[in-house]
């Protein structure tokens, strides 16, 4: 296989995402509309009751929706990662999931080339939503917005491994509501996304200790310095490593010889 | 397995003895049970073998090792001599699959769908868009090629499924059921199409189906039944082996009556 058949099929990979985002519109506004609830609702409503003290990496005092937006920018590729989870499991479920795994290029690279795809999409809606950010008057740092590019893709690339190693264990479209409940919302929610750790530690040691340790904070304290152009690298070291241990996972559960995918009692009919 | 008939044309035979797909003693075993025993077979350059079985005969699952959708250390497949175990790439190039579950994008088109394919298997944009057009004008599709699939019939969509098959030149066709669900003159056509292509293309052909009126005179027949092959040859041999009658007889008693 040469090196154009591998950037072909990740080209026509993309392209099919893509084409497949743009079939779905009410998918991309449905992705902004979640992220905006939170700041343009809960951020003016909470903005009086959570004050936020200065922490790096601000500098001085910021209202509350400023604080959010890493959190939300995570939030959007959290969903993202997890739709790309629930479009695996329909691809398994409709069958052509089939056509992807038995192209003849290593099954690593075709899960690589999903992810990178779920990416795009993932990073057109972040910056759609920091635009509309900006026209609703919250300051952002504009030099931010192009530093945070890589390292959006370094979170990108993290949630959507967790989802994908996530469609490996849902068997059928129905348990995408489970994922809901006891994935999607436990990580947004147990992690600086929307309250500065600190804050949390003041209310319980053990949730505190959960926040650190989840990959959801790790990934948005890495965006909230990279907005302002600073690199986290201990956050960024801990993205990467979750990055690795998630697509590690997802590539032995899809792995013919060893994975779930295998092991499934009863197996195909005929 | 019978002498191919490969019309007379000089086809490339495939492997060092003539195989394009070796599969030796292939067992795959489920939580529940074995689902495959012990399957050997192989088919030749413009062969057609027909895997006859019932349903839950194994069928599925021999298509699943083949393409390397499960793997089991039980036995091997070979696809031009490449194993598939070691060479998966190579032997997988080769291949040509329609599997018995629609596989196609409902909400791409036609051509997008090819296109897609093309792109897993490497070809250029130009020369897919090319082939791809090639393809479904041999299936009377090429005016459907804008068409979103989800609006296409049952019969169409297989057709769009074998040209896809189709597009990347496969040494090696493997067709898993897939006629269910379609009406007489459509399976009637997508049987002659595919012995078309064996006869004057000089492509390989297993195809899985457990309807009997299927089977053309000069097919390689194999009986699988709960996993094990039952029986294997030529439809006349078959027939023998189970005693005498006409091929849905020979059939029906390899099966335990499960056939008929």
């Amino acid at each position: 296989m040469s090196p154009l058949h591998y950037y072909r099929c990740l080209a026509g990979i993309v392209a099919r995402e893509a084409l497949r985002f743009l079939h779905q519109r009410e998918r991309f506004i449905a992705a902004l509309v979640r992220p905006l609830v939170w700041l343009l609702i809960f951020g003016a409503g909470f903005r009086s009751v959570l004050g936020v003290s200065i922490i790096p990496p601000y500098e001085t005092y910021i209202v509350y929706e400023i604080y959010i937006v890493p959190g939300l920018i995570g939030m959007i590729q959290l969903f993202n990662g997890m739709q790309s989870s629930l479009s695996m499991v329909y691809d398994r479920e409709m069958g052509s999931m089939r056509t992807l795994l038995i192209s003849p290029l290593p099954r690593w690279y075709l899960l690589v080339c999903k992810l990178l795809a779920g990416v795009a999409v993932s990073i057109l809606q972040v910056y759609a939503f920091l635009m509309i950010c900006l026209l609703f008057g919250v300051e952002l740092p504009l030099m931010g917005l192009a530093y945070i590019l890589p390292l959006l893709i370094c979170s990108g690339l993290m949630l959507g491994a967790l989802g994908m190693l996530l469609s490996s264990w849902i068997k059928q479209l129905e348990n995408f509501a489970g994922i809901m409940n006891f994935v999607i919302f436990p990580m947004f929610f147990l992690s600086s996304a929307l309250y500065p750790l600190w804050r949390m530690e003041e209310s319980s040691e053990l949730l505190y200790w959960i926040c650190a340790v989840n990959p959801f904070t790790h990934a948005v304290e890495m965006l909230r310095f990279a907005l302002y152009q600073q690199f986290n690298w201990q956050m960024a070291g801990l993205t990467l490593l979750a990055l690795v241990v998630f697509f590690g996972g997802a590539v032995w559960a899809y792995d013919p010889t060893r994975g779930m995918l295998s092991r499934r009692p009863g197996g195909p009919a005929g | 397995m019978s002498e191919p008939a490969t019309n007379g044309r000089d086809f490339d035979r495939g492997g060092d003895d003539g195989a394009v797909l070796e599969v030796s003693a292939l067992s795959y075993e489920y939580p529940g049970g074995f689902a495959l025993k012990d399957v050997s077979l192989r088919v030749a350059a413009g062969e057609i073998l027909v895997l006859l079985g019932p349903n839950g005969a194994g069928k599925t699952t021999l298509f699943s090792l083949i393409t390397r959708l499960y793997d089991t250390r039980q036995g091997s497949v070979a696809v031009l001599g490449h194993e598939l175990r070691h060479e998966p790439g190579q032997a997988l190039a080769a291949m040509g699959v329609v599997f018995q579950q629609p596989t196609l994008d409902l909400d791409l088109s036609v051509m997008q769908n090819l296109l897609y394919h093309a792109a897993l298997h490497g070809m250029a944009p130009s020369v897919a868009r090319q082939r791809a057009g090639d393809e479904l004008a041999r299936l009377d599709m090429a005016e459907r090629s804008g068409e979103k699939v989800r609006r296409l019939n049952g019969g169409h969509r297989r057709r769009v499924e074998i040209a896809r098959a189709l597009l990347h030149r496969p040494r090696m066709l493997l067709l898993d059921e897939p006629t269910v669900g379609l009406d007489v003159p459509t399976r009637q056509a997508i049987v002659a199409h595919v012995h078309a292509l064996a006869r004057e293309d000089g492509i390989a052909v297993l195809w899985a189906t457990h309807l009997i009126d299927e089977v053309a005179e000069d097919d390689s027949v194999v009986v699988l039944h709960q996993g094990t092959i039952r029986a294997a040859g030529s439809s006349e041999s078959v027939i023998a082996a189970a005693g005498g009658g006409d091929l849905l007889d020979a059939f029906s008693r390899l099966t335990n009556g499960n056939g008929s």
